[in-house]
């Protein structure tokens, strides 16, 4: 049986950039993907930042389906029944992060592969590695066999192929948050309405507090052209240790009926539900993303990070696998896909913004993962705005008193010092 | 051997098709796949080649780019050519012209078998087929669940589906047989099958090539129009009827009788 240059596993943003790549420097690329078709299992949240990307697919961008560009940065702390939100807008957000809808943009990615000559096959998942005299030299779909030169894992937060190369372990509650996200469809003007938004711009609204009901989390809403993408993330360790979290779909529906929440979705027709697990490994990156024969890229090698102002790991999976096709050209050019050659894989990775960034925020979950960060803060700024903003029957303080009493009540304590030392993490 | 299948990609069971609000057509969900019968028709014609001997499969479709998926999925379970029927003078064909065009492409292949579904998950018609043998002079046998070929490949036993049993029959080739479900399972596609499909020649036939005058063929050659379609008349709200168990009862024979005029 012919022998492929790859064989990609997962027809996500990884995948697919891996294999465009590679169709494009004239390689034999094979993606298979267990889905209907390429971003029919894809979730995100999501927002994409094209400048890091820019450099790696100029030739994408200007015609890419993506959906509105974000000129507004909202986030807002919650406590049970009070919010406080900042907004932030800015001149220079122009074609800086865009709003995306996974089942369109990975369709499209597809097609630009097929058109460059790569294979697709859908409906196939991918069960085992193919082994020859103990190295990876393929895959095994439901029973057939696929060899390649190399396997590019591409296969998601799961990834089973990474484990079953020995290169992570399986997946711990601590290294994961479940997302719930629905797709709500209301009409361009509304949403322009609703958010404030001309024509083509969008929103991106963060929320924390109370929402996650004590567990680690926050929700999010992002603006499509015609409609918008309401999700809530909880930490599955977090919400496994909690004594009293409800059912995860009975938070998101509180979540969905806040006062600030209903008023824009409301009208809305849900038009997509899913539920998507999120690797969070301590923003920590496989440590080897690569052995014989094999190479593992995206959420696969755990490249994804919590800001806290924002998620990234659609850039990371993109331009992983962009650096992924371009070791593979080069071990098919020295005729050598041995451990040795795909070292450069790592070194690729370390030198882009992929490893600079994941290093940078590498501790940045430490400090978001305290539960003070969605349970005591978010309630604290809210009861101090509650009193600055209050007029009662009686004589009123001086403003400045109010908060200065605030912060001494809220912060001046040994727990809140820590906690402000350790925001320099982030 | 040639074993001759008949293909069409049809929508999806799960895609969403609704009648126009004017009645002049239905708005399809761009979701197709190889029509469930004709899949069972590509698997019986690679069984029997793979019973052995010199078994070519080929299969054949009427239309457009619809049709080259239909053809790519058949190559991909394994059949070993394809052939797309495919002019602008075919087009809006009922079956009659779609049959005539079939069958005067088979005419000039010297087939020994063709094989059909025994209707397509979209109009369920289900006389393509038959139509394609008449038109060809060769007897067909539709509703197969059962083929068993004569060891000379003269002659086949046939078991088809009646109402509460089966029917054997002998039949001579060539024959035209349409599959039921029960004749077998089609097996998916191999990987190395779809990748093989994908780069295949897809042999095309148009009007000229089958020799045909453009008044017999599509439009022009057919002799039923749709005139419309219906909306499925909108189910009457439903009501709820409240209380205790016993008075509620009360309230469903009293409808029964006098509403619905059943009991
Ligand atoms: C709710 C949510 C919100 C997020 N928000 C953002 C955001 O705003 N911005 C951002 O940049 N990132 C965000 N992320 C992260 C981002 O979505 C992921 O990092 C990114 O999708 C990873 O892409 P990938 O190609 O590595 O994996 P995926 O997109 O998960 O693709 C993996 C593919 O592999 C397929 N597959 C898996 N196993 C097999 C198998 N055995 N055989 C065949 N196919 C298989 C799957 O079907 C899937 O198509 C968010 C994630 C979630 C869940």
């Amino acid at each position: 049986m012919e022998r492929m240059d790859a064989v990609v596993v997962g027809a996500g943003l990884a995948g697919l950039t891996c294999a465009y790549r590679l169709a494009c420097e004239g390689m034999q690329v094979l993606v298979l993907e267990r889905g209907d078709h390429p971003g029919s299992k894809n979730v995100t949240g999501g927002r994409i930042y094209l400048r890091p990307l820019r450099p790696y697919l100029p030739e994408l961008w200007d015609k890419a389906p993506l959906e509105r560009q974000v000129t507004k940065e909202v986030i807002t702390m919650m406590s049970a029944g009070a919010a406080f939100t900042a907004q932030f807008t800015s001149d220079k957000f122009r074609e800086h992060s865009y709003t995306i809808l996974r089942s369109r943009f990975d369709k499209w990615l597809g097609e630009r592969v097929v058109e460059r000559g790569g294979f697709i096959v859908p409906q196939r998942r991918v069960t085992d590695l193919l082994r020859e005299d103990g190295r990876i030299a393929g895959v095994v779909s439901e029973g057939e066999e696929i060899p390649a030169h190399v396997v590019v894992a591409a296969d998601g937060a799961l990834s089973l192929l990474a484990e079953q190369a020995g290169l992570r372990g399986p997946l711990a509650p601590r290294h994961a948050a479940v997302a719930l996200k629905e797709v709500i469809k209301l009409t361009p003007p509304v949403i322009e309405e609703r958010f404030g938004l001309s024509p083509g711009e969008g929103a991106a609204h963060l929320f924390f507090g109370a929402i996650t009901e004590g567990v680690f989390g926050g929700g999010f809403l992002y603006t499509n052209q015609e409609t918008v993408s309401l999700g809530l993330v909880l930490g599955i360790d977090s919400f496994l240790r909690h004594p009293a979290a409800r059912e995860t779909h009975a938070i998101f529906e509180a979540f969905k009926g806040r006062r600030e929440i209903a008023p824009l979705i409301k009208g809305g027709e849900l038009v997509e539900y899913s539920a998507h697990l999120i690797p969070e490994g301590g923003n920590k990156p496989v440590r080897q993303p690569y052995t014989d024969g094999f190479l593992v890229a995206g959420d696969a090698a755990g490249l994804a990070l919590n800001m806290g102002i924002t998620v990234r790991g659609m850039e990371f999976a993109m331009a992983s696998g962009y650096l992924a096709a371009q070791t593979v050209k080069q071990a098919k050019e020295k005729g050598d896909y041995s451990a040795t050659t795909l070292a450069a894989y790592a070194t690729l990775l370390k030198e882009s913004f992929v490893l600079k960034d994941m290093e940078t925020f590498r501790r940045s979950l430490d400090v978001l993962e305290n539960p003070r960060m969605t349970g005591f803060y978010p309630a604290w700024v809210c009861k101090v705005m509650e009193d600055v903003f209050w007029i009662g029957e009686g004589p009123k303080q001086r403003v400045s008193f109010t908060i200065w009493k605030g912060i001494r009540q809220g912060l001046f304590n040994l727990r809140a010092i820590k906690d402000l030392l350790r925001l320099r993490r982030i | 051997m040639h074993i001759a299948v008949l293909v069409k990609q049809v929508p999806d069971s799960e895609a969403t098709v609704q009648v126009k609000a004017d009645g002049s057509g239905v708005e399809i969900e761009d979701r197709y796949t190889l029509n469930f019968f004709d899949s069972l028709a590509v698997e019986e014609a690679l069984r029997i080649k793979g019973q052995g001997g010199d078994v070519v499969v080929t299969i054949i479709t009427l239309g457009g780019q619809k049709g080259v998926e239909a053809l790519r999925t058949g190559l991909a379970m394994g059949a070993d050519q394809a052939v797309l029927l495919d002019d602008p003078a075919f087009a809006g064909g009922d079956e009659y012209a779609t049959a005539m065009v079939l069958a005067a492409a088979l005419k000039g292949m010297q087939v020994d078998m063709i094989l059909c579904g025994k209707e397509a998950f979209d109009d369920s018609s289900g006389v393509v087929g038959p139509l394609v043998a008449e038109f060809l002079s060769m007897p067909s046998v539709t509703s197969v669940v059962k083929i068993q070929l004569a060891p000379d490949k003269g002659s086949a036993l046939i078991e088809r589906e009646i109402e509460g049993g089966k029917e054997v029959i002998k039949v001579s080739l060539p024959v035209l047989l349409s599959a039921q479900k029960g004749l077998n399972e089609a097996r998916v596609p191999p990987v190395m099958g779809v990748m093989k499909a994908m780069r295949a020649e897809i042999k095309k036939l148009d009007l000229a090539a089958i020799g045909l005058p453009a008044t017999v063929v599509g439009r022009a050659g057919s002799k039923e129009e749709i005139l419309r379609y219906h909306r499925h008349p909108q189910r009457p709200a439903v009501t709820m009827l409240q209380g205790e168990a016993a008075d509620i009862v009360r309230q469903v024979v009293g409808l029964l009788k006098e509403e619905a005029k059943v009991i």
